[in-house]
């Protein structure tokens, strides 16, 4: 089987829609409402999971024929920390402020359910190439739906995107203008309720999924 | 005592685990179809989260904090490979032990006691712990600095998150006969409710305690 053939082309695309693993397979929740409240963070964590889902997919494709199944989770648990501890470090190091907005759920991407549900359902029976892309396809799967989140949470709830103010100062009410921020974008329970809007268009646009 | 109370209470309905800070949202969304599965998976939670927090408070003021072992060492960057290591175990022991000698409660909690190690609710309070320590306890209410706080915070922790999963099973077993329109039904609605649920936890935030 070459390495681009169609079935893996399938294995790569289908969690960025039918399959998505928020809005289709419910995984990963707590993490993609907990750090959208700005672009930035959001786009760093759907990296972060994007490089460690891969990389623990490979990891346990390649140890699957060695783990006894009994013990197969705290296998799987202590691969995640490992490579989680090292991002968290490179974070740390290279985007200090990020790291301390994303506080604990970075530690918490050990317990993201994208991850095990990805080791258990793909990793443990298929080669490490195909577990590497299903890696690469889940995290962007769960980027995007962060990405788009964050993007509304943002420009609704502080006028701006990545840090920069895109409303001008002119605009708002202080400065004579018509416009106000909306707070309750700020608020984790808007959070809930954007993805909701989220699953809800990407339901009605894929009738078929149940 | 009053340090108690203020955790305890702050940890039910300000700093609920659900409402402010979305952890353990996988099982709490799955599970939450009736009032009674979710009471015994939020009984689990609450059992795993009251042995889990004080040990990993132990382990990080013992063995891992800066010179805790030894002067000059600092290992706290093992902490999450530790902990996940200590919840996983745990939660084995606690189903072996609830197996032995309550089997009515260990049929009751069914296949829940194993899941919950990769709960987030659990590896977030010993996080949210490893933080706290770094607090001043005379200044700030929320800083734990003893096993006694650590009691409180995961007992509160662990009843704010019952709270949240039976009053959301609650709402969904009303739920079942409403006419919602059809993209929107099961995962849709749930969040929307959530979010409701949340913004009427926001009301205790103003809370002085």
């Amino acid at each position: 089987m070459s390495l681009f053939s169609k079935e893996n082309g399938e294995v790569f695309t289908s969690p960025l829609n039918l399959n998505n693993p928020i809005t289709v397979q419910v995984l990963g929740i707590c993490s993609a409402l907990a750090v959208t409240s700005q672009l930035k963070p959001a786009i760093v964590m759907g990296l972060s999971v994007t490089v460690i889902t891969a990389f623990a997919n490979v990891i346990i494709s390649l140890l699957r024929k060695t783990i006894p199944n009994r013990i197969r989770i705290i296998v799987q648990l202590v691969v995640v920390a490992a490579l989680v501890t090292i991002v968290s470090n490179v974070l740390k190091a290279y985007v200090y402020d990020v790291s301390v907005q994303l506080s604990v759920y970075v530690g918490l991407i050990i317990t993201n359910c994208i991850l095990m549900g990805r080791l258990e359902a793909f990793a443990m029976q298929n080669g490490p190439w195909e577990s590497f892309l299903d890696g690469i396809g889940n995290g962007l799967g769960y980027a995007i739906v962060l990405v788009i989140v964050g993007f509304v949470r943002e420009i609704l709830g502080f006028g701006s995107l990545m840090g920069f103010q895109i409303i001008p100062d002119s605009a708002y009410v202080e400065n004579g203008g018509l416009y106000i921020n909306n707070g309750m974008m700020t608020m984790p329970a808007m959070a809930l309720i954007i993805v909701a809007c989220v699953i809800w268009a990407h339901r009605a646009y894929n009738k078929d999924i149940a | 005592m009053e340090h108690f109370m203020s955790l305890f209470v702050r940890s039910i309905f300000v700093d609920n685990m659900i409402f402010a800070f979305f952890l353990g949202m996988c099982s709490y969304l799955a599970v939450s179809k009736t009032v009674k599965t979710s009471f015994g998976l939020g009984i689990a939670v609450t059992f795993v989260l009251l042995i889990t927090v004080p040990v990993d408070y132990l382990l990080q003021t013992k063995v891992l904090g800066d010179g805790a072992l030894a002067e000059g060492v600092d290992l706290t960057f093992l902490a999450f490979i530790l902990f996940i290591a200590v919840i996983a175990g745990m939660v084995q022991l606690v189903e072996m032990i609830v197996e032995r000698f309550s089997p009515s409660l260990y049929a009751a909690l069914g296949i829940f006691l194993p899941l919950i190690a990769v709960n987030c609710a659990i590896m977030g309070a010993s996080l949210f712990m490893q933080q706290r320590i770094l607090m001043d306890p005379e200044t700030s209410t929320q800083a734990i600095s003893g096993v006694g706080d650590c009691v409180a915070y995961a007992l509160g922790s662990g009843i704010g998150w019952t709270l949240a999963i039976v009053g959301l099973a609650a709402i969904r077993e009303k739920m079942a006969y409403s006419d919602v329109p059809k993209p929107l039904q099961g995962l849709g609605i749930t969040f929307i409710t959530v979010g409701l649920m949340a913004m009427a936890f926001m009301c205790f935030s103003g809370l002085k305690i």
